[in-house]
């Protein structure tokens, strides 16, 4: 295809964020009489901004690529992703929010009344953070290639230097509309190239698909091991509550319905949006085959529109595309940035203005430097071990010391520290023994996908650590429970 | 859910388990290498240890902290039968070792009775031949020493020992005298808090009769003139006094706090009329920031009174409220008429001045709440307008706001 458009659609996208970024706010109001309950964000905004946020390089590119290489297992990763939100809203929104913590490090310290716990989550958040924008920018290194025929590197530069310069001038101070913006974006951006691909193939004298080729019954939901996909639902489920860019936003919220509402419309617009990446895959299967090398299939959802429509509609359903991919990027990467460039100046710079300028480009350039030294997965699989790591980490000790009086420092310590060392080791060293083989077929399945197994552990680990430690109860138990439970209104 | 799964979730549960127990026993063994030392290291190291737990139960007061527990460590400080600890009104907490419950139990309102008794002396006391069950067995002698904390007897510790030697009366004092000392710590504690809360108390209530004076005058300037817009006025005064008059609670949301900044500017409207114009750029992420209470009204007050009343033709109000990372950025600008720098500065020092309180108190209980680098910093000069900007840590998991009455 033509690079130009791609170069288009790729600067329109950075100029459009920078835009909203740095002037969504000045569209103010000279009223006479203002009433500020009305100008709370309505809930509409607030999920359409968590779902731009969300929708990462893993949603836009990777589901579909995974459905083209393993078929029906590829699935679980919208579902997952989507689900996720439940737990998230069924467990641990309400409470986060009366609790008056903005991050997960404030909360941790505030509820076990403990230095050292926060340090520690600190640390989590930011580790979590920064191995979360590394498929981002891995993902923007691949759309840079297969497009434009540049070197992969200068893509992933090319993201994280303006994530870096934008977030360190102010420029997400309306961060809210940005992510709205986002959503809408990615959504267009998938939606109508899969659209367009449906009725190209559906009408008259298309090319028609042969689903019994492109998805036999043989690749079901029945081939799947059952194992892997547990612990990959398990992981997805918890993961979601520890990614420090999404409690966030259910601050935004004006009370706790407005927050329940917006979670549930938050669900819908997800739910729509991952119909598209499966369409995509699913049509991929059928026309390109080809593709369903590792490292190449995430590629699909940009090369498929030029392949099967192709003339100068392929060109703008591609470039379309590529500002979709181009948005999830910058808003996800962006809005872990901003988090942790947070987190990071509260932390060691005593949250001074400088501090945060300089955290948000260092939180830009450490995951660049990751990026550039790994060799890249698959996207939704790299996110997917994210999401392990989390959940057998930050998710144990969020839940606990929100539903569990009996949580003390050193538990959530000891939680924190055995489930990311085991979990850590898990990631590290499953491609090491898959490249040496002769594994036996159950350690490689346990060290893949180690959810399963660390997720309890980490559990098991907390609550047996802080039952032998149950001198050390913070004092303040019960004035904080009674804050997470106690509606608002009923004090 | 297969085998594989269900053996995952239980060997996850085991070795978490099995690491936990680990490192329990790890610990113990560690801390057992490291008490080993000489007789007389390990004596002090214990006694200290004991002391110290017992400090941690003791300092929030007899009544408040936990009696129960701060007994135990004192007891085999002590290393006696049984332990009682009493206050003006009877046992506290009473411990004994595991085969002496019952006699515990038994020794509860001789205990009673001897610190009442020793509570009018101020030295400690031997009891000899103490039958606690009538029988004749496990007769026992008892020293009870008084607690007196200050100026007063707080409350008295009695040890039930088969037989008192001297030093065991000797310790029974010391370890009174060491409560004594930990209470007079707890009240110090208490009485250092409490002061810090009257000051915020006290600077707050300076706000609401200030503002009053103003209000009233505004209103009364518009009952002759248009009386239905002197009702709608009032209403107005009514809802913003039941705001700042609210009695719980020294945070709010900037949201409520911007609620009654409108309410204050319809009241100066009435006397402004269109030469007073107002902006508001407000971030919707930062309405929902714990502020404190009555912290942005009076910095617009302070625009008004001393910015563009001053001014002929009036001017504008400007309040910006923005997202800066881990805090809320609000700023109040007027193109007024500014004011001297060193007057300021003098003003912010605390010189007694009748103007710009609001300003000086806002800015004080600031930097008590946050620290002195979250004080307002005031951009201004004269005939150059005013720029007040103050910045809230979003997280204040410590501040709660009583919610919101609705109007």
């Amino acid at each position: 295809m033509n690079p130009l458009l791609g170069y288009i659609a790729i600067a329109a996208v950075t100029l459009a964020t920078a835009f909203i970024g740095f002037f969504g706010l000045r569209i103010s109001r000279t009223t006479q009489d203002f009433y500020v309950a009305s100008r709370t964000v309505r809930p509409w905004w607030n999920a359409s901004a968590i779902g731009g946020e969300y929708l990462s390089a893993a949603s836009v590119l990777g589901i579909a690529g995974l459905i083209l290489l393993q078929g029906a297992g590829g699935l679980w990763f919208p579902i997952g992703y989507t689900a996720g939100y439940l737990m998230l809203l069924l467990f641990v929104a309400a409470p986060l929010r009366r609790s008056g913590a903005y991050t997960i490090p404030d909360f941790t310290g505030a509820r076990l009344e403990s230095r050292l716990v926060r340090r520690l989550t600190t640390v989590l958040v930011i580790l979590i953070g920064w191995f979360y924008i590394v498929p981002q920018l891995q993902g923007a290194a691949l759309t840079i290639r297969i497009t434009t025929g540049l070197p992969s590197w200068t893509g992933a530069l090319a993201v994280s230097v303006i994530v870096g310069l934008i977030v360190a001038a102010g420029g997400m101070r309306s961060i809210t509309f940005v992510q709205a913006f986002q959503f809408w974006l990615k959504l267009t951006a998938i939606a109508v190239p899969a659209v367009f691909l449906l009725i190209t193939v559906g009408r008259e004298g298309g090319p028609g698909v042969d689903l019994d080729a492109a998805f036999p019954a043989a690749l079901g939901p029945a081939s799947l091991d059952v194992y892997s996909t547990v612990s990959l639902v398990i992981a997805l489920l918890l993961g979601t509550m520890g990614l420090p860019h999404v409690l966030v936003r259910f601050y935004t919220n004006p009370d706790g319905p407005a927050a329940r509402r917006t979670t549930l419309i938050v669900l819908g617009l997800l739910s729509v949006f991952y119909v598209f990446p499966t369409i995509i895959g699913l049509l991929g299967r059928a026309f390109a085959p080809e593709l369903a090398a590792s490292g190449e299939a995430d590629a699909v959802v940009l090369l498929l529109p030029s392949m099967v429509i192709g003339g100068l509609l392929g060109d703008v359903l591609t470039a379309l595309v590529i500002a979709g991919a181009f948005g999830a990027f910058l808003s996800t990467s962006s809005g872990l940035v901003v988090s942790l460039a947070g987190v990071i100046s509260q932390e060691v710079a005593g949250g001074s203005v400088r501090g945060f300028r300089i955290a948000a480009i260092a939180s830009s350039l450490v995951p660049l430097a990751v990026a550039l030294l790994l060799e890249p997965g698959g996207l939704a699989g790299s996110v997917g071990l994210v999401f392990a790591f989390t959940a057998s980490t930050l998710c144990p000790v969020l839940v606990l010391g929100i539903w569990w009086r009996g949580l003390t420092a050193r538990g959530a310590v000891t939680g924190m520290l055995g489930g990311g060392l085991f979990c850590g080791a898990a990631i590290l060293l499953g491609p090491l023994l898959a490249a040496a083989g002769g594994a036996p077929a159950w350690l490689a399945a346990a060290l893949a996908q180690p959810a399963a197994w660390t997720v309890p552990l980490t559990f098991a680990l907390t609550v047996v650590v802080s039952h032998l430690d149950r001198r050390r109860i913070p004092r303040g138990v019960d004035r904080v429970m009674a804050r997470l439970h106690v509606p608002e209104g009923a004090a | 859910m297969t085998e594989s799964v269900l053996l995952a979730l239980a060997v996850g549960v085991l070795v978490g388990i099995a690491a936990a127990v680990l490192l329990v026993v790890a610990w113990r063994v560690i801390r057992l290498s490291r008490e080993l030392g000489t007789a007389a290291e390990r004596a002090t190291y214990s006694t200290l240890h004991l002391a110290s737990q017992a400090a941690t139960h003791v300092r929030g007061g007899l009544d408040s902290g936990d009696p129960q527990r701060a007994v135990r460590p004192l007891r085999q400080l002590l290393d006696c039968r049984v332990l009682a600890l009493a206050d003006d009104h009877g046992v506290l907490a009473i411990d004994a070792g595991p085969a002496d419950q019952r006699l515990a139990e038994h020794l509860r309102e001789t205990a009673e009775r001897l610190a009442a008794e020793v509570r009018a002396g101020d030295k400690p006391q031997v009891f000899r031949g103490i039958d606690p069950t009538g029988r004749g067995v496990q007769a026992t002698d008892a020293v009870a020493a008084p607690i007196i904390a200050g100026d007063r007897t707080a409350g008295a510790i009695v040890a039930f020992s088969p037989s008192v030697k001297p030093g065991l009366v000797r310790a029974t004092g010391e370890v009174a005298e060491w409560v004594a000392a930990q209470l007079e710590l707890a009240e110090l504690d208490a009485s250092r808090a409490a002061l810090a809360e009257a000051e915020v108390k006290a600077l707050r209530s300076q706000i609401s009769p200030h503002f009053i004076y103003n209000a009233l005058t505004a209103i009364a300037s518009t009952i002759t003139t248009n009386p239905p817009r002197a009702r709608d006025l009032v209403l107005e005064f009514a809802d913003f006094t039941r705001y700042s008059f609210r009695r719980q609670g020294d945070f709010t949301t900037l949201a409520d706090e911007l609620r009654s900044v409108d309410s204050y500017l319809q009241l100066e409207r009435a006397r402004f009329g269109e030469r007073l114009t107002l902006t508001l750029q407000v971030a919707p992420e930062v309405l929902s920031t714990v502020i404190p209470f009555l912290s942005v009204q009076p910095l617009v007050e302070n625009a008004v009174r001393h910015g563009l009343e001053p001014k002929p033709d009036g001017g504008r109000i400007t309040i910006r409220a923005s997202d800066a990372g881990a805090f809320a950025l609000i700023e109040v600008e007027d193109d007024g008429v500014g004011i001297d720098p060193e007057r300021l500065r003098g003003i912010l020092a605390g010189r007694p001045s009748a103007d710009h309180v609001g300003v000086r108190n806002v800015d004080a209980r600031l930097r008590q709440l946050y620290g002195d680098e979250h004080g307002l910093v005031v951009d201004t000069n004269l005939d150059a307008g005013t720029l007040v900007r103050m910045r809230v840590p979003k997280s204040q998991p410590q501040n709660t706001t009583t919610p919101s009455a609705r109007m």
